[in-house]
């Protein structure tokens, strides 16, 4: 790919998604815009970017698309799921017991795989959940990615990537080739499109909020406003998981990691309270 | 050097299979059918048992039932690999003893999840960036 062509297209994403590519990320252009060129009928991504200069939105719409679209699989990097099961829900189960409700959110859903794992991990415990509200609200950029996520039906190349034999066998029916999740599981798991660069406060108010594999792809500046609102809609004592790869870490002092488990943030106290004070003064100066 | 046996009747995919396994560290035995397989492990049990199903003389299956019944014949990791995808053939080799199941066809991302899955190999992890 020509220097030219890669500075092409890291403004065009930038500017239609706040995706933003490091000068070093050519692999990962080529990777994901080889196929849609060769879909596409073109030789390669110059003829696609051409295509581009031309005048092309549903081309534009499907790069885009195919940028923001991580690669998922069930229980990805395994970690973050040994948290969830080990340290997040022990937590939440004791700080929750009066309410018995939990609110989590994946903010970058995918096609499901994400979701559905913590939907299946807590069916794991359901005898420790009995009697208890579960919210778990998936998200994503995309609205063709949001649809399969919603049918949750995966190929068998996908259902063998991440998800153990046992929980195959227990939590999917087979159909010919394809897989799909049950209807209990999908039914855990609400769907809605969101931009992350747009306000989500309407969405309320999470114990835990997954958002994995995403921040990797903005700005500085665009990560510290994410984290920032991300706070705003966490409780005080919430968990947010971050992708191996990613951290809060020299960007914004909102949240902390949790001691020892990597890819854990809860947020921060110290800060809550001070940013808290100068309302509480301002309220009794009424 | 963790040992794995690879039991397939076509010598492609125990061609392909070694490779993703020595990749990934393995010292890698190999037979043709069940029977063969069960020689090898009266021998010395390997780590890890990559099994196809469908094989003359003694199938997959088969083999599985008389490793678990030899003596040490319960520690290796036995990963199913076979065109048997179907939900019932899963069921009878998990009941039968077998640690995970691959349906063909696989790939290096594939056994490598699977292997991880069973604690063969590690699991690892990208550095914070």
């Amino acid at each position: 790919m020509t220097p030219p062509d890669y500075e092409y297209l890291r403004k065009l994403l930038k500017d239609h998604s706040g995706l933003d590519l490091s000068a070093d990320k050519q692999y990962l252009i080529e990777s994901r815009l080889l196929p849609l060129s060769r879909k596409c009928g073109l030789a390669g991504i110059s003829e696609l970017v051409q295509k581009m200069k031309g005048g092309a939105p549903a081309i534009v719409a499907q790069v885009v698309e195919a940028m923001t679209t991580n690669e998922t699989f069930f229980f990805r990097d395994k970690v973050p799921f040994d948290h969830f099961r080990d340290s997040i829900m022990p937590e939440v189960l004791k700080a929750r017991a009066a309410r018995k409700s939990i609110r989590i959110w994946c903010a970058a859903g995918s096609t499901g795989q994400e979701p559905y794992s913590l939907a299946m991990s807590l069916k794991e415990m359901s005898a420790a959940l009995a009697g208890w509200r579960i919210e778990i609200i998936a998200t994503d950029l995309s609205q063709e990615v949001l649809e399969k996520s919603k049918a949750g039906i995966y190929s068998q190349f996908e259902v063998q990537r991440g998800l153990p034999i046992q929980m195959l066998v227990k939590y999917f029916k087979q159909n010919g080739e394809l897989w799909q999740i049950n209807a209990d599981i999908r039914a855990m798991v609400q769907h809605r499109q969101l931009n992350l660069l747009h306000d989500f406060s309407q969405l309320g108010m999470f114990d835990v909020i997954f958002c994995r594999n995403v921040l990797i792809y903005f700005d500085q500046d665009t990560k510290i406003n994410i984290f920032g609102r991300l706070a705003k809609s966490m409780e005080a004592d919430g968990f947010l998981v971050l992708g191996a790869a990613e951290t809060v870490v020299g960007l914004t002092d909102v949240f902390k990691p949790f001691p020892d488990k990597r890819g854990l943030y809860r947020p921060n106290a110290a800060r809550a309270a001070t940013a808290a004070m100068p309302k509480i003064a301002a309220m009794a100066g009424r | 050097m963790k040992t794995c046996l690879v039991v397939d009747d076509s010598g492609v995919v125990r061609k392909i299979a070694r490779r993703i396994l020595e990749e990934m560290g393995f010292e890698i035995t190999e037979a043709e059918d069940g029977e063969k397989a069960l020689e090898v492990c009266k021998r010395a049990m390997p780590d890890a048992v990559l099994l196809d199903w469908n094989m003359p003389v003694m199938d997959g299956y088969e083999f599985l039932g008389h490793l678990r019944r030899l003596p040490g014949g319960d520690a290796p990791k036995v990963v199913f690999c076979t065109t048997e995808n179907g939900m019932d053939h899963i069921s009878r080799a998990l009941h039968a003893g077998a640690n995970e199941y691959i349906m063909k066809p696989f790939d290096k991302d594939i056994v490598a999840d699977k292997f991880k899955e069973v604690g063969l190999i590690e699991v690892t992890e990208p550095t914070p960036v």
